[in-house]
């Protein structure tokens, strides 16, 4: 087993020599600089990551709490997110514990979204009259945030790359007004621009480093601690603090703290989920826990904001 | 005349939403037109991912001009009635029409323009448009009422002959531009009007027609697998869903790496339907092959090679994803899989799945044991072999077990063997609930264990069983037959329903979220095509012992369950052509729990009541019943309300292998009061001959129909009863019950109520229509 991962983590730097060529395809890291031009040139604040761990960029509180509120808001920002459960040990070549979301929320939604986005796909270099772009029906829900939208996944040659949201509610309110929402994988995207079969393969610059020297060892590990490694009672024990310090945080009124801790809870049931320790009856019991504290976050926010629902 | 085209632009429309829109923006249109009094000669629609389009043809350029009347007060109503008349039409005293005292007022309305009436009209479609499932955007969100449509509405043609109908909704003003293709022609097109509208599209590369975009994805697929040498697995699901999803249909076939096949082929169909809305394709044998067919929405530059690639490459992703899941579940034997069915709740009430499990093993072991499921035929009414494919009613000699092919050992197990197989397959049934494959793609449950039993060495009747044990599913779906699988099928179905029946968790209305309806009809069909003779009771205690003790005291279900699948029985003989009213009128004499033999009277019944004899003896019958009821002369023998003569006597062991040479001692003891005892008192005057032959008639009748029912022979029974159809004939004839003698009243009342008595010995005719 642990020849295989070896073996695995060498092939990717055998290649990266070859992968450099005349009309260079975008890089990693030069794709994630052309969506921040483009949205920048859009009217978008260029934010960064939020320092925590998190499922997705819609738990950033650029775009959970921001939405809230008649304010206008409009933002684009990268989003690293963890998922214990889809690790692979950095064997999958697609499925990944830790990858990058770009994320760009527009409030309100725009009447031009859909060009606007498809003006995206362009400055990253997709051509639609080569490539198949489609908007599919996929009804967004976020259970453990009180949050739903309507929208499509974006298909491009069939690979799901975007996710593309108006959210409804948020939180368990109603949006006024509605917020665009969309989500892009970095990583599947950038499989399409340098037509690569593996992640680990993917060209991160422009100077031979490649995605999978970066992060294979990253999947390796991290897989094997969510899976096997991660003591559950002490998992257990942080999902209960983060539980009372949020209402600790909501009983003095302060909404920004109180999300955070959502978010830590959050993500430990997450690695409780990939330790396998959680019953599906019990899942119901922690989603709802979770729920609780970020729709009590966003109350906070509105009240803080003197906005009513 | 005029026709009158409508385009409702929209950010892209689920593809599942499409048909349903079509219709609902016909009906509104029809309906806003009628409120008019307009009517078109013709009203068709398309829809795409872009646009929903109607176009209505015929239309008069101005409605009818109509003359109202409106009924006032009389002539000589006081003032403020008048008054008020006046004010309410707006019309003076001198303008109202008087007509036999009464006031009315008249008024003429002149013809509107169709366009006003449109105009008025698209607003009120698009703000009552039913979508499953719509939603709120952009600046005007900031209130709840801004409006809702299934995606942001994005532009209005509305085109009365050639001009445009204006209106305005949320904003957008109607018109007669709108756009392309989105990336063949992204721009604005203006179109001239209803005639011109799907040609001008198509040169925009935009086929507006969804039956004209399937047949072409259809013809496609099919060329382009034919090109391949291979042959496309017909999907009409998917050919409409891509149909929905694509303005420009253009169908692609690409491969994937043949090394996937090693995932069972069910597994690479589903990923590919499921998830990519991808067809698959047959090589020349038949078997799946490493092939597959998008539809993609563009002419693409390249002719495509880029998108089968990009295509391909998912779909290595997906198979990845699945042979990962396949190999990684192959590794852990479903035996210790089926520990962990002990984490998923079944029910809050009912406990875990491992619970269910271990009684559903217990059942199926029991069903085995009971020689209720056995190796080989097990009853007198079917015949033939267990085990293979012919039904068994279709087999002819009950005598001589015709030895099955199919299975060489069939002769030689014993039902001690076959209870360990049944008990095994149960044990592991439901272990695939917990695989990754599973997880991933419910629907393959059953399957997916199936696939690992067999892998892991199960005996392969266990692995069939395994894969079977949920069949069948839905009317038409296959009804198992062999023996191990009847066996897991049945104790499995009979499970849920006893379970649920027991926490009186019983389906009501359109409610019936654990589908027990359907595990109902699946039991019955199951039992009626194995032609399996059990009781209800039976089982149900059966199930009560495998639940434990603590169940025992709250099953009171038996009594729900019975009238369930009487029921359910009914829907379910209602294809086969039986009447639901037959099927009443033998459960309604209540205690019968073999629901094989239930049928057999039901059908003999059937074929009887069919016959004029049936239909006379049933008119005769009603009419002694009338006069009985008209006479309050309470019936001698009461019909049994659920629980009844005979029920209580236990049955199961001997059932599956009684014969027609040993009736039942349950059935005898329905036999009909002897005459001695009742009905042939004796006569304090000489009777009249139709009386005395009838009398004479059911002295006969009523112990030929007993021994025929104890036998099973319904038609016999039938035919008995057959004979009291010309004596009462007769009897109604010539013969007045109503005598002014209270004896003689009496005598012919009691004899009437014999008559009924025997009759209800077969069914109780009350209950039958017509």
């Amino acid at each position: 087993m642990a020849e295989a991962k070896r073996c695995a983590w060498l092939t990717p730097s055998r290649h990266c020599g070859k992968a450099r060529r005349v009309t260079q395809p975008l890089s990693f890291q030069n794709m994630i600089l052309r969506l921040h031009d483009y949205w920048s040139r859009h009217g978008c604040l260029i934010l960064q990551p939020h320092d925590m761990e998190m499922g997705a960029g819609t738990f950033h509180p650029a775009t959970t709490l921001r939405a809230l509120g008649p304010d206008s808001w409009n933002a684009a920002f990268v989003q690293p997110c963890r998922r214990p459960t889809d690790g692979r040990y950095g064997e999958n070549p697609n499925r990944l514990q830790h990858y990058y979301q770009y994320q760009v929320i527009l409030k309100p939604s725009p009447p031009d979204l859909q060009e606007l986005y498809l003006g995206s796909l362009a400055a990253i270099g997709i051509d639609p009259l080569l490539h198949d772009i489609r908007f599919v029906e996929d009804d967004w829900e976020s259970p453990t945030l009180g949050a739903w939208g309507l929208g499509w996944e974006v298909w491009c040659d069939g690979m799901e790359v975007t996710q593309f949201t108006y959210f409804q509610q948020m939180g368990g309110f109603d949006m006024k007004p509605v917020a665009g929402e969309l989500t892009y994988g970095l990583e599947r995207l950038a499989l399409y621009i340098q037509n690569k079969d593996s992640v680990y393969d993917l060209a991160f610059n422009d100077a031979g480093v490649t995605y999978g020297q970066v992060f294979h060892e990253n999947e390796v590990e991290m897989s094997t601690w969510n899976f096997e490694i991660a003591d559950t009672d002490s998992l257990f024990d942080q999902f209960r603090k983060h539980v009372a310090e949020c209402e600790n945080c909501l009983a003095a009124k302060l909404p920004i703290p109180a999300y955070e801790q959502a978010i830590k809870a959050s993500h430990v049931f997450n690695l409780l989920q990939a330790r396998g320790v959680i019953s599906v009856a019990e899942r119901q019991a922690y989603m709802g826990r979770v729920r609780d504290l970020a729709k009590g976050s966003c109350q906070a926010w509105m009240d803080r904001n003197g906005w009513a629902a | 005349m005029t026709d009158f085209l409508l385009e409702l632009r929209s950010e892209e429309i689920p593809a599942r939403m499409q048909d349903r829109a079509r219709e609902d923006l016909a009906k509104l249109f029809a309906a806003e037109l009628a409120k008019a009094g307009l009517v078109a000669s013709e009203l068709v629609t398309y829809a795409t991912p872009r646009r929903l389009t109607l176009i209505a043809r015929g239309l008069p350029t101005e409605t009818a001009a109509v003359s109202e009347e409106t009924k006032g007060p009389k002539a000589s109503a006081p003032p403020q009635a008048l008054e008020g008349f006046l004010r309410k039409t707006g019309l003076t005293r001198e303008q109202l029409v008087e007509r036999d005292g009464v006031l009315f007022a008249v008024i003429d309305k002149p013809g509107r323009a169709t366009a006003h009436v449109l105009a008025e009209a698209i607003p009120a479609i698009i703000r009552a448009f039913p979508w499953p499932k719509a939603m709120r955007w952009g600046a005007a969100s900031t209130t709840m009422e801004s409006l809702r449509w299934v995606r942001p509405l994005q532009g209005i043609v509305a085109l009365f002959g050639d001009d445009v109908v204006p209106c305005e909704v949320a904003g957008i003003v109607s018109g007669a531009a709108t756009v392309g293709h989105r990336f063949h022609h992204p721009g604005i097109i203006t179109i001239g009007n209803a005639d011109d509208y799907v040609e001008k599209l198509r040169a925009c590369h935009v086929i507006v027609d969804q039956a004209e975009r399937r047949q072409i994805i259809a013809l496609g697929a099919t060329m382009a697998a034919r090109k391949a040498g291979l042959e496309l697995v017909q999907d009409e699901g998917l050919l409409t869903e891509n149909a929905g999803l694509t303005e420009f249909p253009v169908p692609l076939l690409g491969r994937f790496d043949a090394a996937f096949l090693d995932v069972p082929p069910e597994v690479i169909q589903l990923t590919a339907r499921v998830n990519q809305k991808y067809f698959v394709c047959r090589d020349a044998d038949g078997a799946l092959a490493n092939a597959f067919v998008c539809t993609a929405n563009i002419d693409a530059s390249d002719g495509g090679a880029a998108i089968i690639e990009g295509n391909r490459k998912v779909l290595a992703a997906r198979l990845s994803d699945a042979k990962f899941f396949y190999d990684t579940d192959l590794k852990v034997p479903l035996e210790e899989q089926a520990r962990k069915l002990d984490r998923i709740v079944f029910h809050e009430k009912l406990g875990t799945v491992a619970d269910k499990v271990d009684r559903v093993a217990k059942l199926a072991r029991w069903l085995v044991e009971e020689g209720i499921v056995a190796s080989s035929a097990p009853l007198p009414l079917a015949g033939g072999a267990g085990g293979g494919h012919v039904p068994l009613a279709n087999a002819s000699d009950a005598d001589s077990p015709s030895p099955n092919p199919s299975r060489e050992r069939e002769g030689e197990l014993s039902r001690a063997d076959l209870a360990s197989l049944a008990e095994r397959a149960a044990r592991l049934c439901k272990a695939d609930l917990v695989t990754g494959m599973v997880g991933e793609f419910p629907e393959l449950q059953g399957l997916m264990g199936g696939y690992y039993a067999a892998a892991q060495g199960e005996d392969p009747a266990v692995a069939a069983a395994i894969r079977d044990h949920y069949k069948p599913v839905g009317q038409g779906d296959d009804v198992p037959t062999d023996p191990v699988t009847v066996a897991v099928s049945l104790a499995d179905k009979l499970d849920t329903l006893a379970a649920f029946f027991a926490i009186d968790e019983r389906p009501t209305g359109s409610k019936d979220p654990f589908a027990l309806r359907r595990a109902a009809l699946g039991v019955l069909a199951i039992q009626t095509s194995s032609h399996l003779r059990y009781d209800i009771q039976a089982a149900y205690e059966a199930w009560g012992r495998a639940a434990g003790k603590e169940w025992l005291s709250i099953a009171t279900g038996l009594e729900h369950l019975r009238y369930f699948f009487a029921d359910r029985l009914k829907v379910q003989q209602r294809e086969a052509g039986v009447r639901h009213d037959l099927i009443d009128a033998v459960f309604a004499l209540g205690g019968e729990d073999d629901l094989v033999r239930l049928l057999a009277r039901v059908h003999a019944l059937q074929a009887f009541i069919g016959t004029a004899d049936g239909a006379n003896l049933l008119a005769g019958y009603k009419r002694a019943a009338n006069i009985l009821k008209k006479e309050g002369f309470a019936p001698s023998s009461p019909l049994p309300s659920g629980e009844g003569q005979g029920a209580s006597a236990p049955r199961g062991e001997g059932d599956a292998q009684r014969t027609p040479d040993h009736p039942h001692p349950s059935d005898a003891s329905r036999l009909p009061p002897s005459p001695e005892g009742r009905g042939d008192l004796s006569l304090s005057y000489t009777p009249e001959p139709a009386e005395a032959a009838l009398a004479n008639a059911l002295d006969s009748a009523e112990p030929a129909a007993a021994a025929a029912i104890g036998a099973e022979d319904f038609a016999g029974a039938m035919a008995a009863l057959a004979t009291l159809r010309a004596p009462i004939d007769q009897f109604f004839e010539s013969v007045i019950v109503n005598d002014a003698h209270d004896d003689k009243r009496a005598a012919r009342l009691a004899l009437l109520d014999r008559v009924r008595a025997a009759v209800h010995n077969v069914a109780d005719f009350s209950k039958i229509e017509g």
